[in-house]
């Protein structure tokens, strides 16, 4: 099915890309055929062998370190992608940021759809060790956006706050966001808000420019929780993705507040679902039916997402391949939390807790943001029944615990296949 | 981000226009004058090492700047950056360094000798002298372009060169990723360790990438002499003691250079030198002489003296806190530096330093006896 959709679709895609103003044709190299894509093209200065360039990694704990060999180094390091990216740019993050003892980060990046390929002798570990033993040479990725297939999913807001489903997508053609040329950016910033304009009925709604931004839009965009800021991360600024900031990034949302884009930031779009209490089926549903619908306005102009079957959603970072996927709900859990075995709990049901200011938070009392932990080889709806399951079992022991019962530690569920 | 030039040809296929960056709220030399139209004429155009005008301008882009401070902007990643990209670079060093017109010829004078006086700025009010400039070795790109390769070698000629000096100049190399913490403790308490830049301006250039491979702090055993190696340039190089013998400093200044570029010549490498600009460096505010002399000197009242500053724009002096650039005075604490960089030499810079602060501390003198120093107000230099 997907490659008889990608014929149709390059064909289109063609007739978008001459749509650009500017002059010229477009590069035969540009078109995504994944059998010709061109994995040659030499970088234009390099005066050293690659021994003298091999960064040191030493005192590096992250992805990318763990399986940059000097020889894998010394193989990669004269390729660069149609667009231009290197090796050396896919890994600068990594090398800039060593790490921390406790957290993995993934330590490299995409500059765009074929550095997944071109540098794929080093991806492919790196995604191999980040998602659980998915190996993108052998498996595929489901991709599954029918939100009838949920089963339950409404929880009890005594414990659940708010629910909320995000992930990415990228368009096609246009580099990434550490490789994207401003004209690039601004390109992805016009398709994505015309798409968005298209959208009616209550997911009708509205784009601001963070450049364009009066003050008092950015005041109630903060107080509704959706502004987001240039980061300072160094784990993302070392990728260049901040590069022209603010140019070319905005947030768009519907009027009911519970359906946001963020453009331009870490991804060309991150596509956000939410509200306040327990309805995760209902935030789910709108996030397909959104995603659809904005997937269905991009291809009336001849554009269409990064996507395959090996690799699923097409992004920024290793870690949100696949389905890009990020389901959870803030959680009141105090009896839970408190209990040794909450850890051990979490792990079981594949699920993560974070503080309620996101990642890298800690938590604030005992309310808890916990989420899917895997993103690559389930597909969306597994994700997010995933959560919904795990959720109710967490639910329950809270329960238990209130009445002074005892709980018990979930099976733990096979590595994948 | 140092991109290959296959992306700057990648670009062409848009319009100069939509990728002109909005310059709009800026306010930096390089945003005064990179128009649409110059962008359109430099914009395919690369350096041999392939430095391209984003990257000189990728820092400007990135800091707006301040109404009030008035930042470069821009930044060489190469030798011939000054040369490929002088439609931009040459108003920019206009405006920055006073006038200095493209055809203008800049003296370099490292004689000591050539300076008068300067032995005896009173120790009461001037705490501590200091000369710094940059060196940049010629053949290997700038900071903000270079690759981990070549800075490792601009690294281990820097260590071969410093490891040949003697006498009061014999020193230690110290790299910053080997440091032992007794080590690093030590270069804290002594003010010389320098830390990964946090400065956005910076680090948008990317002369921070692959931190802190390859940078280091050489140092003489006197503590006196310091060379920065591979920070904001290649070499940053500092004289420096307590008190107000500037002339000492500027002695061991220039024999310490001068016999620090004999030593590369040896090894058949050359400092980047021009006779329009001067020793070349990365920031376009370094050029010339790249040398800043200053004092930490004590002007509790003349410093709230409402002519304070137009005394010191008369000097050809500016202050800043003793923290250094963009900090403050603490105390009534100043440093006290020259203003300019380029089209004066080294020695002209520090006599006006030294005969400067001479007439400040003078001037501290009357107004702490509440005399009136009208008659000593000075003409413009």
């Amino acid at each position: 099915m997907a490659s008889t959709f990608t014929r149709v679709l390059s064909r289109k895609r063609t007739v978008g890309i001459l749509s650009l103003a500017g002059a010229g044709s477009l590069a035969t190299g540009y078109l995504i055929n994944k059998d010709k894509v061109h994995a040659s093209v030499k970088s234009n200065r390099r005066m050293y062998p690659a021994s003298a360039e091999y960064p040191d990694l030493r005192k590096h704990n992250n992805c990318m370190a763990s399986h940059l060999t000097p020889a894998i180094y010394a193989a990669l390091i004269d390729k660069a992608t149609p667009s231009g990216f290197t090796l050396d740019q896919c890994i600068q993050t990594g090398v800039d940021n060593p790490g921390h003892p406790f957290i993995k980060t993934v330590g490299m990046v995409a500059g765009d759809e074929e550095s997944y390929q071109v540098f794929a002798e080093l991806f492919n570990p790196v995604i191999k060790e980040r998602h659980n033993g998915y190996d993108p040479q052998i498996m595929r990725h489901p991709t599954d956006l029918d939100a009838s297939k949920i089963r339950s999913g409404v929880f009890d807001e005594r414990y659940v706050l708010s629910s909320r489903v995000r992930t990415g997508r990228s368009i096609r053609g246009l580099a990434l966001p550490p490789a994207c040329t401003r004209a690039e950016r601004r390109e992805v910033e016009r398709v994505v808000a015309d798409a968005l304009s298209g959208l009616k009925e209550d997911l009708l709604g509205r784009y601001y420019s963070l450049a364009d931004m009066t003050e008092k839009e950015q005041q109630q965009l903060i107080d509704d929780h959706f502004l987001f800021d240039k980061p300072i991360s160094p784990l993302l600024t070392c990728s260049g993705m901040a590069r022209d900031w603010p140019d070319a990034r905005g947030i768009w949302h519907n009027n009911e507040k519970t359906f946001l884009v963020w453009v331009n930031e870490e991804d060309h779009t991150r596509v956000i679902s939410m509200e306040k209490g327990g309805n995760m089926k209902r935030v789910f549903e709108r996030f397909c039916k959104g995603l659809k619908e904005v997937e269905r306005l991009i291809k009336e102009k001849g554009w269409e997402f990064m996507w395959n079957e090996r690799l699923g959603y097409v992004l920024t970072c290793p870690s949100n391949l696949g389905t890009g996927l990020r389901a959870g709900v803030h959680i009141n859990l105090p009896q839970l939390s408190k209990d040794p075995r909450f850890s051990k709990i979490l792990d079981n049901l594949r699920l993560q807790k974070r503080g309620t200011g996101g990642v890298d938070t800690a938590a604030v009392g005992s309310t808890f943001d916990i989420s899917n932990l895997d993103r690559l080889g389930k597909s969306e709806v597994e994700l997010v029944q995933t959560v919904i399951d795990g959720v109710n079992y967490l639910v329950e022991c809270e329960k238990r615990l209130e009445k002074g019962q005892d709980i018990k530690i979930p099976p733990a569920p096979g590595q994948i296949k | 981000m140092p991109f290959g030039n296959t992306h700057n040809q990648l670009k062409m296929k848009y319009s100069a226009a939509q990728e002109y960056p909005d310059l709009s709220k800026h306010n930096n030399h390089m945003a005064k004058v990179l128009t649409e139209e110059l962008y359109a004429q430099l914009r395919d155009k690369t350096t041999p090492s392939g430095f391209t005008l984003d990257d000189v301008i990728q820092t400007g882009v990135d800091n707006p700047g301040h109404p009030f401070i008035m930042t470069v902007g821009c930044v060489a990643g190469d030798e011939e950056t000054y040369e490929v990209f002088k439609d931009l670079l040459d108003p920019v060093i206009e405006d920055r360094h006073g006038g200095y017109k493209p055809s203008d010829t800049h003296k370099t004078d490292l004689n000591p000798d050539h300076l008068k006086g300067g032995d005896d700025l009173d120790p009461d009010y001037v705490l501590s002298s200091r000369v710094r400039t940059g060196r940049s070795i010629r053949g290997f790109c700038l900071p903000p372009h270079c690759s981990r390769g070549e800075r490792r070698a601009v690294e281990d000629l820097a260590v071969e060169g410093l490891g040949s000096l003697d006498g009061d100049l014999k020193g230690k190399y110290y790299a910053l990723k080997n440091m032992t913490d007794e080590e690093q403790q030590q270069l804290i308490d002594d003010h010389f360790l320098f830390d990964k830049p946090v400065s956005p301006l910076l680090l948008a250039s990317g002369m921070a990438r692959d931190w802190p491979d390859a940078r280091g702090i050489w140092h003489n055993d006197n503590k006196t002499f310091l060379v920065w190696v591979n920070e904001e340039d290649h070499l940053r190089v500092i004289s420096m003691q307590k008190g107000g013998n500037m002339k000492e400093v500027f002695n061991r200044f220039c024999t310490g250079l001068t016999k620090i570029e004999s030593l590369f010549k040896e090894k058949g490498h050359e400092f980047m030198w021009n006779e329009h600009l001067g020793y070349v460096l990365t920031c376009p505010s370094n050029l010339g002489t790249g040398l800043r002399a200053g004092v930490h000197v004590k002007l509790p009242c003349l410093s709230k003296h409402e002519k304070f500053g137009e005394i010191l724009k008369k000097l050809r002096l500016q202050k800043r806190g003793t923290g250094g650039v963009d900090t403050a005075a603490v105390g009534g604490v100043f440093d006290i530096s020259n203003a300019d960089r380029l089209g004066f030499s080294e020695v002209e810079l520090v006599q006006m330093v030294v005969d400067g602060v001479k007439l400040l501390v003078e001037m501290e003198k009357r107004l702490e006896k509440g005399q009136s120093i009208d008659e000593l107000m000075p003409a413009q230099k």
